[in-house]
């Protein structure tokens, strides 16, 4: 399978990352990273690639990494993964308040309201 | 995150300890609660229905209701425990998020649904907030839990963001 992965700087998406590297490792997928400034996380496009970088390098694990421009990045991963024909997204998401209640956040609302291609959350 | 509150504060809300006759004629106790009484908070929560869970809490495992617990029980939270004798028919918290407002979320069990407990408990619980001092509450709410909504609608809360899966209230105290 192709596998298009958004990497947007939060835990959860730094955690999405390494259990679909591991998982890709077993099943021979190909993975994209598509990385991309998370607003609600405030973290740049840069650093998320530097940390993506590493974490491939430390699983010894092949994966190009595609840098999102632009403010909408649910839109962009939704298209992308059309207009390139990949078989299935994977988001990390889901993030816990103090109280424990889980929210998902508008770039992963939005991609798995939107998506034509099948999606994947990783909580 | 920033948050939107009402301009204006909430009335005042009544403070525990007090009793009411729920809708099916049973006497209900709203107390504080804390620590000492995780034993008939965890005896609820095990006995909650999985069709009742909200955004992930409950959990459902008695380790995962005690490991959940330990915040919520801690010190700078607040608890208020509907009991109907010994038994807790409900629960409500107000937890600290790092903005120093605070989180609230209530469960009522499921025969004690539908008799007006949610909403002493809910009330109950923002008088001991009024007493100790808390200034903003806000809470999360599935888009479609219209009782739920309601029921917050109802004491005061307002919304302050309806974009996503979760309706987002707010209410200052």
């Amino acid at each position: 399978m192709d596998i298009l992965l958004g990497v947007g700087g939060s835990e959860l998406s730094y955690h999405a990352l390494e259990e679909t590297v591991e998982r890709a490792k077993e099943t021979g997928d190909t993975l994209t990273v598509a990385i991309f400034d998370n607003e609600e996380v405030g973290t740049d496009a840069d650093t998320v690639r530097k940390q993506v970088e590493e974490t491939l390098d430390t699983a010894g694990f092949e994966a190009s990494i595609r840098r999102l421009e632009g403010g909408s990045p649910g839109s962009q991963i939704v298209e992308l993964a059309e207009s390139e024909a990949f078989d299935r997204i994977v988001l990390g998401g889901g993030e816990r308040s103090t109280l424990g209640k889980i929210q998902l956040g508008s770039i992963v609302e939005f991609v798995l309201l939107n998506a034509q291609t099948p999606v994947t959350l990783i909580r | 995150m920033s948050r939107d509150y009402p301009d204006e504060p909430a009335g005042e809300f009544p403070r525990p300890p007090r009793t009411v006759t729920d809708r099916e004629g049973r006497d209900i106790e709203l107390v504080s609660a804390d620590e000492a009484d995780r034993d008939g908070i965890v005896r609820m929560y095990v006995a909650f229905a999985p069709a009742d869970r909200a955004q992930g809490i409950p959990p459902d495992k008695k380790d995962a209701i005690e490991n959940w617990l330990d915040t919520i029980l801690g010190d700078d939270c607040l608890n208020v425990v509907a009991r109907d004798d010994d038994a807790v028919a409900g629960h409500a918290t107000l937890v600290p998020d790092r903005e120093g407002d605070f989180e609230l979320a209530i469960f009522v069990l499921q025969p004690y649904q539908g008799a007006g407990i949610g909403t002493e408990l809910v009330e109950t619980l923002l008088g001991l907030g009024q007493q100790e001092g808390i200034g903003n509450v806000w809470l999360t709410v599935e888009r479609w839990n219209d009782p739920a909504i309601a029921l917050y609608r109802k004491v005061g809360f307002e919304t302050s963001s309806a974009e996503s899966f979760e309706v987002e209230m707010g209410i200052n105290l």
